[in-house]
């Protein structure tokens, strides 16, 4: 053989056939899966190809109060008083079973949500265990977290997650929950409502005892009978700014408990001394991991303009070598947009950017005919008061900004009503101690990014909400202290 | 629903500078002096250990099967550096070799010769005849292999006698002592003279990286090799380990390609030394694909030096041909 090769990988689909889909699906309550009372049904999509997946239940009032008093039976009678060792091995189970069926799990979440398989099997899956394993080693030292000697549980709460990380964030929310003796009523995305009821079923497998953990399927209107219901204790929502203030207004004057988890607009914060290779690496992970439907996503690339054109020619090359196509197949690297609305959002959103003046670059590349389907997109030349550097677009596009000293760079990364990620690329350490201290940021990464772990907290300032999830923190927000 | 499609690559910058500050205007200004050396790798970008190991670590997930793996297995063997470097290597044991790299598997004509044969340089004459009339070229190692520890004169006499026995390439060792203390002239001074005792012969510079420890040393000593004139940069003389590591390979293959944007030469990256499985190679040149790109999927620019690593790429040949798994016995140990 002579010269250069051309080698191309052949298609590495992983299979269906692990997940069994059923044609519909009701609510789960009270430890059984049961049709609604009063409501009605609605489909959930494949959005790599469009494909009806399953019909699924939407809550109707009825049944949210059904939920909630399964809820409120269970905390009262049973998981309250029980012992934090007894609660510890529940949660260790469902950790072990996660962990056996995370294959069948990857699959469902990559199907319903359009996420690459490898995100899917190798962050989500053994993420979303971690969050179970590490609370569960909590459940029987509550004593010792910081919150006095024996910290009561609030009650029931209301769980709403986003359609970002559909299972993960049904771990993120059960798992503390669960720990410090709260029940839950949980109601996953419209979008993405599968993985949650696979979860439901695991909690069944694992002898949950029935009404600890709910799942009510369902949109908007589900999750405002949910946090407006008057028999919970505490609301924890991540999902959208907009929505957020919605249920921030509704709550008020109530007695209930609340924390959110919401948008992001994170600067990736780039120095002339940063290991420039494994920066442009971070720059990917940070806006074009799960395609960019990520709060916490660097999404502002701030970079010092003495290497601007350097780094963006770097990206640029690295960009081009980024996969996309079927979620499943191992080796995609970018997948579908979750929705036809998300899809929409950030096509409108991206043409601003282009109407304002700056400069769009995509590699060339095929969407694929059916779908929903957005490339990986820079745009260059962005001014800090372009739509694109202000509004969150939750999709996979970077705004490229410059900054000439370390206070500048500073002001810019601060200067959004958002405050929930940050990155810094430098190999001096003083540096990052010093602007790590100046971020307004809930998360700051140091030569890394989208790093997650169960031991850390997360949350953010400003319009990003407020409150923490994870590492001992977490317990703060399920615990009557 | 179609499969991914990998997006088409920009083009290439064809600049002469690269924008990191601190990069020089002139490369033979860098290595006038110690400290025109010194500046350039205080103008290097720094490597990160966890980004470099991270990105391997996803990359070693991609999932190469049915006739892209079988293309790989392929050309994985294309670009084999078939090795031998013992106290008891004979006559006979290099021709024994030298009739494997020729045809790995008789009974199969459709399997490529591998790239080259490597020896000690006394050995070179009986490869070379062994080898003539086909395309496997004889590379010697040199310079006092594998220590590197000798005055420079022995080296080059060393280097010398490998290029008149016929060595169509030379492995030659850095003095990792004279690196780690700080002496880059005297390590450049060296490669840049055994270059000249080459002539023709194309010259592969061993880091070994394993001594170096940390990939900063790794990509100086890669920049230094280059500059020096080196064709290929080597990881490991497969005495020492760790030898050949996938992050080590991915901050070689991302010096090459820089290099190539600075200058316009392409230089080759050769991993030696505990490369033994097939599902290893493939992993290799997933990196070798998606860091310098497919230019250097060529065996004049990508190399594997191993001895048993051979075998297992037959053995997953036939099995990807013929559904089932040959034994270790149905193929030559030499």
């Amino acid at each position: 053989m002579l010269g250069p090769m051309t080698w191309d990988y052949a298609p590495a689909p992983e299979s269906r056939a692990i997940v069994e889909l059923r044609p519909s699906y009701g609510l789960f309550i009270d430890g059984e899966f049961i049709d609604p009372l009063d409501g009605t049904s609605f489909k959930t999509v494949n959005p790599a190809d469009e494909e009806v997946l399953a019909e699924v239940t939407a809550a109707g009032p009825r049944d949210v109060d059904r939920a909630v008093a399964a809820a409120r039976r269970a905390q009262v009678e049973v998981w309250g008083p029980m012992s934090g060792a007894e609660r510890a091995k529940y949660l260790f189970r469902v950790a072990r079973i996660l962990q056996e069926r995370a294959r069948e799990l990857a699959v469902l979440e990559s199907l319903d949500n359009g996420k690459p398989i490898r995100e899917s099997r190798d962050i989500d899956v053994p993420l979303a265990a971690a969050y179970f394993f590490y609370y569960a080693g909590w459940a029987d030292k509550l004593g010792y977290a910081g919150f006095g000697s024996d910290p009561p549980p609030l009650g029931v709460a209301g769980q709403v997650i986003p359609w970002n990380f559909p299972l993960l964030m049904a771990a993120w929310k059960l798992a503390p929950a669960l720990a410090t003796g709260n029940t839950s009523v949980l109601k996953p995305a419209e979008t993405t409502p599968l993985s949650a009821l696979l979860l439901a079923e695991i909690c069944q497998q694992a002898d949950l005892p029935p009404g600890v953990v709910n799942v009510i399927t369902g949109a908007g209107a589900t999750g405002e009978a949910l946090v407006t219901h008057s028999g919970i204790d505490k609301v924890a929502f991540t999902g959208s700014t907009e929505v957020g203030k919605g249920i921030q207004r509704a709550l008020a004057g109530t007695r209930k408990r609340l924390t959110l988890e919401l948008g992001g607009k994170g600067a990736n914060v780039v120095f002339d001394d940063a290991p420039l290779d494994e920066a442009v690496e971070g720059i990917v992970n940070g806006i074009f991991f799960n395609q960019g439907h990520v709060c916490c996503a660097g999404s502002r690339l701030l970079v010092q303009e003495s290497i601007a054109s350097e780094v963006v020619d770097r990206l640029k090359r690295r960009l081009a070598t980024l996969r996309l196509g079927d979620p499943l197949d191992k080796n995609t690297d970018i997948g579908a947009i979750n929705s036809a609305e998300q899809l929409d959002k950030i096509n409108d959103l991206a043409a601003t950017g282009e109407q304002e003046g700056a400069q769009r670059w995509a590699p060339s590349c095929t969407l694929p005919g059916r779908g929903f389907w957005f490339p990986p997109t820079v745009f260059t030349g962005v001014s800090p008061s372009y739509r694109i550097a202000r509004e969150e677009i939750f999709g996979p596009v970077l705004s490229v900004l410059t900054f000439r000293t370390p206070e500048e760079a500073v002001m810019k990364a601060n200067n959004v009503p958002y405050g929930l990620s940050a990155g810094i690329w430098t190999e001096k350490g003083s540096r990052i101690l010093w602007m790590a201290g100046q971020m307004r940021a809930g998360v700051v990464w140091a030569n890394t990014f989208n790093r997650f772990d169960p031991a850390s907290p997360f949350g953010g300032y400003r319009e990003s909400g407020f409150g923490r999830e994870g590492g001992r923190h977490g317990l703060e927000a399920y615990l009557d202290v | 629903m179609a499969s991914n499609t990998q997006l088409e690559p920009v083009s290439r910058r064809t600049g002469q500078q690269l924008g990191w500050p601190g990069f020089p205007s002139s490369l033979s200004e860098v290595t006038a002096s110690e400290l025109g050396i010194r500046r350039f790798f205080g103008g290097l970008p720094g490597v990160d250990q966890v980004g470099v190991e991270g990105r391997v670590a996803a990359l070693a997930t991609r999932s190469i099967k049915a006739s892209s793996k079988l293309a790989a297995l392929d050309m994985a063997i294309s670009m084999v550096d078939l090795t031998t470097l013992e106290g008891a290597d004979t006559p006979g044991k290099v021709r024994a070799l030298c009739g494997k790299a020729r045809q790995p598997a008789p009974l199969d004509p459709d399997v490529p010769s591998v790239a080259a044969v490597c020896v000690y340089p006394d050995l070179v004459e009986v490869a070379k005849a062994a080898l003539t009339g086909s395309s496997v070229a004889v590379a010697s190692v040199a310079a006092a292999f594998p220590s590197g520890r000798a005055e420079l004169a022995v080296k080059l006499a060393d280097v010398r006698s490998a290029v008149d026995a016929g060595a169509d390439e030379v492995d030659m060792v850095i003095d990792r002592g004279a690196f780690l203390a700080g002496r880059y002239l005297a390590v450049f001074d060296e490669i840049r003279a055994v270059k000249e005792a080459c002539g023709q012969a194309h010259l592969k510079v061993i880091l070994e990286t394993g001594e170096l420890v940390t990939y900063d040393n790794v990509k100086r000593s890669a920049w230094l090799a280059m500059l020096g004139g080196a064709d290929f940069v080597k990881t490991s003389t497969g005495k020492v380990s760790p030898a050949a590591t996938l992050p080590v390979a991915l901050v070689l293959l991302e010096a090459v390609r820089d290099f190539d944007e600075a200058t316009g030469a392409k230089v080759g990256v050769k991993v030696a030394g505990g490369i033994r499985s097939a599902k290893d190679a493939l992993r290799y040149l997933v990196v070798v694909k998606e860091t310098a790109g497919e230019e250097w999927l060529d065996p004049a620019r990508f190399r594997f030096g191993a001895s048993s690593l051979l075998n297992d790429l037959l053995m997953q040949r036939s099995k990807q041909l013929t559904g089932e798994y040959a034994g270790p016995e149905d193929f030559s140990k030499e």
